[in-house]
């Protein structure tokens, strides 16, 4: 069976600079993918060329077809949801309008689906009204992830979720995207800063160096690595 | 008293016209980020199609119809075949670009329809209502009645539909909206459309009062665009106000001080007066 989301010898570049050197990974269907890597290895552009945020090349394909020459408006309905570094959620808008939002590539009536995403957040509930540039930073976190769940992503691609959060938010996020991933079978690539982290929610992750990938396999094996331990888990 | 009241109606009448000219410039300067000089030539032309709507038997309310519909379709064009290839580009370029529509758009309505001052018909009788000693003119109250109602009919629209929302999603994060799927060029195209639909509706009303010429808006440009500052270029809201306030004041200055500042000072407040050996 071919994979959810397949990269293949991808490159990317910021005007004359290259970020990507030909990465290749692959997402399985339900599967939660970390990468990991030092600062500048290429991991949040990975997430930027697949949903068309930078100029790449390469093969990307969600279940077959082909993403690369797509514009991120065209990715985004093709079904992945891509919540980008300091959550970006529309600051002057409500939470309840940034939730519609999420939703626009969907056709058809919504009903329940705000009810059903929000019992994953009932802090969000309570603020409803509010203006998301008024929630806290994990709030917005939450928020983040709520509006890329009303799209029913087929893959939600997740950078830094944990990033200036306080560890026990950080907990609550991982633990709502465990449930999200073995109750509703939600595919997540993760990029995480915390190896310690993403190695314990995925079950396969990539190593990224200088725009290539350095080592893949399981999140098991690459816990018990020398290497990988000594420079990303501090140990 | 009453001359007062008489007095803020009829500057509400000019303040509407002002407030949708100026809520066409903020709608376009949001989602783009630049002022478009063109507004007022744009909604000259829509009016001169109306003339010609008139002119052919149309009746007043349907020809007005049809050139809101023209006038949407030809900003959606302008947005899409102009303005989209220098997107992206320095503000400047595009704020030259648009000072350039106004010269091409007013030349072409010379072209088309000559110089000639024209008139224009009212779809409101200019007979007065008296309410105790004031006499207000109809007419005034129709143009305050509809410019408010565009207005109030936008603002719903951009408040509580979807289509509204993906607006203000891509005048206020475009980066962010494409993430979720928002065709954020479009949406740019779109508010072009409404804001030169609006202009014509301001057009539409201006032209019983000014009289149909190719230099029609120019100086109602001018009262539009401090409008929108006074309320705060970034602000929906605040071009309403600020076109209405603007309006009444400038009514009402007319009315009880005979002579204006520049008469009095030509120069300026502080500029200096030139001397000069005959």
């Amino acid at each position: 069976m071919a994979p959810l989301l397949e990269l293949e010898d991808v490159e990317a570049r910021y005007g004359a600079i290259k970020a990507l050197h030909g990465v290749s990974l692959a997402v399985g269907e339900g599967e939660v993918v970390a990468l990991l890597g030092a600062n500048g290895a290429g991991k949040t552009t990975t997430l930027r060329a697949v949903s068309g945020t930078v100029r790449r090349s390469g093969r990307i394909s969600l279940v077959g077809h082909s993403l690369e020459r797509r514009s991120p408006e065209a990715v985004a309905r093709a079904g992945i949801a891509h919540v980008p570094e300091g959550r970006g959620t529309f600051a002057e808008l409500s939470v309840r309008e940034n939730l519609r939002l999420g939703a626009w590539t969907r056709r058809g009536r919504l009903h329940g689906e705000e009810e059903r995403v929000l019992a994953y957040f009932p802090a969000l509930a309570e603020r409803i009204r509010q203006p998301a540039g008024t929630l806290s930073g994990g709030e917005q976190q939450m928020l983040a992830l709520a509006r890329a769940l009303m799209a029913r992503p087929r893959l939600l691609m997740l950078d830094e979720p944990s990033l200036g959060l306080a560890p026990l938010v950080v907990a609550s996020i991982f633990a709502i995207l465990r449930h999200l991933n073995e109750e509703e079978g939600l595919a997540v690539l993760l990029v995480e800063q915390n190896a310690t982290l993403a190695l314990e929610a995925a079950a396969t992750a990539y190593v990224l160096e200088v725009g290539h990938v350095a080592l893949a396999g399981p999140a098991d094996d690459l816990r018990a690595d020398e290497s990988v331990r000594r420079s990303y888990l501090g140990y | 008293m009453a001359q007062f009241w008489q007095q803020v109606v009829s500057g509400l009448a000019s303040g509407g016209i002002y407030a949708s000219l100026a809520l066409a410039l903020v709608i376009v300067y949001r989602s783009s980020g630049v002022i478009n000089f063109a507004q007022g030539e744009m909604a000259t032309f829509a009016t001169f199609l109306a003339w010609t709507f008139l002119h052919h038997g149309i009746s007043f309310w349907p020809a007005f119809a049809l050139t809101l519909a023209v006038a949407f379709a030809g900003g959606v064009a302008l947005e899409r075949v102009v303005i989209r290839p220098v997107e992206g580009r320095p503000v400047l370029t595009v704020v030259i670009l648009t000072i350039g529509l106004l010269i091409l758009i007013n030349g072409a309505t010379q072209w088309i329809w000559g110089g000639a001052v024209r008139k224009f018909p009212s779809p409101f009788s200019t007979r007065p209502i008296h309410v105790g000693s004031a006499a207000f003119s109809i007419q005034d109250i129709g143009i305050v009645g509809v410019c408010l109602v565009a207005v109030a009919l936008l603002t719903l629209f951009f408040r509580f539909t979807k289509l509204g929302l993906g607006l203000r999603a891509a005048a206020v994060n475009p980066e962010e909206s494409r993430l979720v799927g928002v065709r954020v060029g479009w949406m740019l195209a779109l508010g072009w459309g409404l804001s030169a639909a609006l202009g014509a509706v301001s057009g539409m009303m201006v032209a019983p009062v000014v009289f149909l010429d190719p230099n029609m808006m120019q100086g109602i440009l001018l009262y539009a665009f401090a409008a929108a500052v006074l309320g705060g270029l970034e602000s929906p809201v605040g071009a309403v106000v600020g076109g209405l306030a603007l309006g009444v004041l400038l009514n009402l200055l007319g009315t009880y001080f005979s002579t204006f500042g520049g008469e009095m000072r030509p120069t300026g407040l502080f500029g200096r007066t030139a001397v000069r050996r005959v």
